[in-house]
């Protein structure tokens, strides 16, 4: 098994967290893993990106070669497409909110955007911010996303489930019980709404 | 002993507290940060007394390692590589000095720049000093060579500097932990003027210091961090140091590498596994992070020895990080090619955070500058320095910490009146005082604003030294009482604190403004923890 996914956002809204949950998750199934995190001058409202490699054989770089992700997890539509390089052409798989996070003038007109990601053979985009909101809280878009991401991941979903239960079970059972139930949510709509 | 998931950086800081260090000395520094932090934070740690409080700056923290490797016992500095730069004057002499309990210093580089002002390369400061040098590939390797080091340390009685850059800083993976050894007694040299560098006895100490290259070099020949791989294909051989191996094995998944290739971890570099390599091959390919050191020794001043390929004639960029697919293309792959990134992208430079103080206080100085004519902001190294772009454009440097103070004195002096310095906090304790006493002594007609935030933003909101004395300093620096103005930077003061700026701006002499509102990150994570707490608190009393 090899699985390279590249997660990408904006500093604060919680890709790490994405990445601390499937590296979790991984971990428990026993897989190898490497994963590169940003920190510093970018976590400050600029474009960050992680590179979370799992696989049951040993990893060499810590950053993914271009045009060999077999999957990118964004959780704002501008931010996927700064990644479109990194994505293999022959079975990547493209998912990414469609909830623009604009701190910048020149946004570019959002559905130009989608219409972008809409020319890729395989994407899910996914309203989380409102389906996140349907589950009790915005707060939980991240793992709306990445419930969305889970059937390409390559790992079970008891083991995703279990990862969201120890990361969030020191803050608040509550806090487990809401990203449970966005996992599930963003999960369901990927089995629905898949463009393959 | 369990497998934890460490980023490099946690990985040094764990293998420092396994290897029975009793301090690690640092200021915070991006990629360098996580080290002292995972030490701040780790119940061992705390168990075993280590010292991790934060130093005003890498000098001071490099000193007080000196300090306690001269009274026996093992001692860790870290930072980032222009940190290095800051504390370079006591690095180079502790080498003359040489070490008594073992001492390690990180030095984390960033090439391409991602949070720095230059991408200097930190093992030139290895062979400036003239001591051993580490450098790790993986996260294993983090951990296993920071108890290696200090153990070189104490054998060879020299600091060792350690190497890493920021992927492997900021990288996660598992990493095998080794049993935890215990710290050394209070002991110290047996000669009690080894650390006494007058001229007379640094003499004496810098020929023992030369005495020891031949044992540095001997332990690398012997290292199991240099390695030669064989290779059927002799017509290349390729040299790989630190994180670049990594990238040369990602580009031959699951097959050999069919030239001979040298790994390398530890320096001064093994000249026998050199020569051998040298000798079977028809050329050379270096890969390394950062400047080509190691090409250039190749290459020679007359380079006609076999050739040789690296970053010096293009095979490889000459700036910025390497990847696997710059290696691949080194090595002449074909790269796969990703999708076309769409035209309508655009850049997402990062911004000061929404509510920071830091927006009232340049709002503020921008609206009180209109009156003169634009360059005279002279600024430092902090989240402070992205009032530089859009909207805001308020300053026009950042140069080294501490240069916003020293550069305004030098600008006024040319004439330019008012310069004015902006400089946060925690930069002003770490390099900014002592500008501020010459600024003071020369009478020089500038405007410091002094911008406290009460924490080092930039990297993650680490304690500020000067916090709670601010004032205090700058009043026994020597800056006239009613010159020293506290001002609380909120959109609804903003008139009020215009005419504060225009008044100081006025003033021919030093004045010092100190707009003071806590960072926005650290008040809200103060806010959750106080609420938790509380939640606890009633939560136990309720049982």
């Amino acid at each position: 098994m090899k699985k390279d996914i590249i997660l990408g956002g904006v500093g604060g809204q919680g890709i790490l967290t994405i990445a601390t949950t499937i590296g979790l998750a991984a971990l428990s199934e026993g897989l190898q893993l490497k994963q590169s995190e940003v920190h510093g001058m970018s976590q400050r409202g600029g474009d960050v990106q992680s590179h979370l490699r799992l696989s049951s054989d040993p990893i060499a770089s810590d950053l993914i070669p271009e045009g060999k992700a077999d999957m990118i997890i964004s959780v704002e539509p501008l931010e996927a497409l700064r990644y479109f390089n990194m994505l293999d052409r022959k079975n990547g798989w493209l998912i990414t909110s469609m909830n623009p996070f604009n701190n910048i003038r020149d946004y570019p007109e959002l559905e130009v955007v989608l219409s972008e990601i809409r020319k890729l053979p395989r994407y899910i985009t996914i309203d989380a911010n409102e389906i996140a909101q349907s589950q009790g809280s915005v707060k939980a878009a991240n793992i709306v996303v990445l419930g969305a991401a889970s059937p390409f991941i390559g790992l079970k979903y008891s083991s995703l489930e279990d990862a969201i239960r120890q990361l969030f079970s020191k803050k608040s059972e509550d806090l487990v019980q809401l990203n449970l139930k966005a996992l599930k949510a963003g999960r369901d709509f990927a089995e629905k709404n898949r463009r393959d | 002993m369990n497998r934890l998931l460490l980023l490099g950086d946690e990985a040094i800081a764990q293998g420092a507290v396994d290897a029975g260090i009793s301090g690690v000395f640092a200021y915070p520094g991006t990629p360098s940060t996580e080290i002292t932090e995972y030490i701040q934070a780790s119940k061992e740690a705390a168990e075993r007394h280590i010292v991790s409080q934060w130093s005003s700056n890498e000098k001071t923290a490099m000193e007080t390692a000196i300090g306690m490797s001269y009274a026996g016992k093992r001692a860790l500095v870290c930072m980032k590589h222009v940190g290095l730069n800051v504390a370079a004057d006591a690095f180079i002499n502790s080498a003359i000095t040489g070490a008594h309990g073992g001492l390690v210093v990180v030095s984390a580089d960033d090439p391409s720049m991602h949070s720095s002002q230059n991408e200097q390369d930190s093992r030139f400061y290895g062979k400036f000093a003239q001591i051993p040098t580490l450098e790790p590939s993986n996260q294993q390797e983090a951990y296993d060579m920071t108890r290696y080091a200090f153990e070189l340390s104490e054998r060879l009685g020299t600091p060792v500097l350690f190497r890493l850059t920021t992927r492997l800083s900021h990288s996660r993976s598992g990493v095998q932990r080794r049993e935890t050894l215990s710290q050394r007694e209070l002991s110290l040299p047996s000669d009690l003027k080894q650390f006494i560098l007058l001229p007379s006895i640094a003499r004496k100490q810098y020929n023992t210091l030369l005495g020891k290259q031949a044992a540095f070099q001997e332990d690398s020949e012997k290292s199991g961090y240099n390695e030669l791989f064989d290779g059927k294909d002799k017509s290349m051989g390729i040299v790989a140091c630190g994180i670049a191996y990594n990238y040369l094995l990602e580009n031959y998944q699951g097959g050999k590498i069919p030239y001979p290739v040298l790994k390398i971890g530890q320096y001064p570099v093994s000249r026998k596994l050199v020569k051998e390599l040298y000798n079977d091959v028809d050329s050379v390919l270096v890969l390394e992070e950062g400047y080509p050191i190691l090409e250039e020794l190749f290459r020679g001043i007359l380079d006609d020895g076999k050739p040789v390929k690296g970053r010096m004639d293009g095979t490889l960029p000459r700036a910025g990080e390497l990847n696997p697919n710059i290696v691949g293309k080194a090595l002449g792959m074909e790269i796969p090619e990703g999708y076309k990134i769409p035209e309508v992208l655009k850049s997402r430079p990062p911004l000061l955070c929404d509510g920071c103080s830091h927006w009232d206080s340049f709002e503020a100085l921008n609206e009180a500058m209109k009156d003169y004519s634009p360059g005279r902001v002279l600024a430092d190294i902090g989240c402070y320095t992205l009032s530089a772009l859009p909207p805001l454009e308020s300053i026009n440097s950042c140069v080294d910490m501490g240069a916003s103070i020293t550069m305004a004195v030098g600008a006024a002096e040319a004439g330019l009146v008012p310069a004015v310095a902006a400089i946060g906090d925690s930069t002003f304790t770490h390099s900014g005082m002592t500008g501020l006493l010459d600024a003071v002594n020369r009478k020089v007609p500038i405007t410091v604003v002094l911008l406290d935030n009460s924490t080092t933003g930039m990297t993650g909101g680490q304690d500020s030294a000067g916090f709670g004395k601010l004032e205090d300093i700058v009043k026994g620096i020597g800056v006239e009482e009613e010159h020293i103005r506290i001002i609380k930077p909120l959109h609804r003061l903003h008139e009020e604190n215009v005419k504060i700026f225009k008044e100081e701006l006025a003033y021919q002499g030093v004045s010092v403004i100190i707009p003071r509102r806590e960072c926005v990150q650290t008040l809200a994570r103060r806010m959750k923890l106080k609420h938790t707490q509380k939640k606890t608190v009633k939560e136990s009393s309720a049982q």
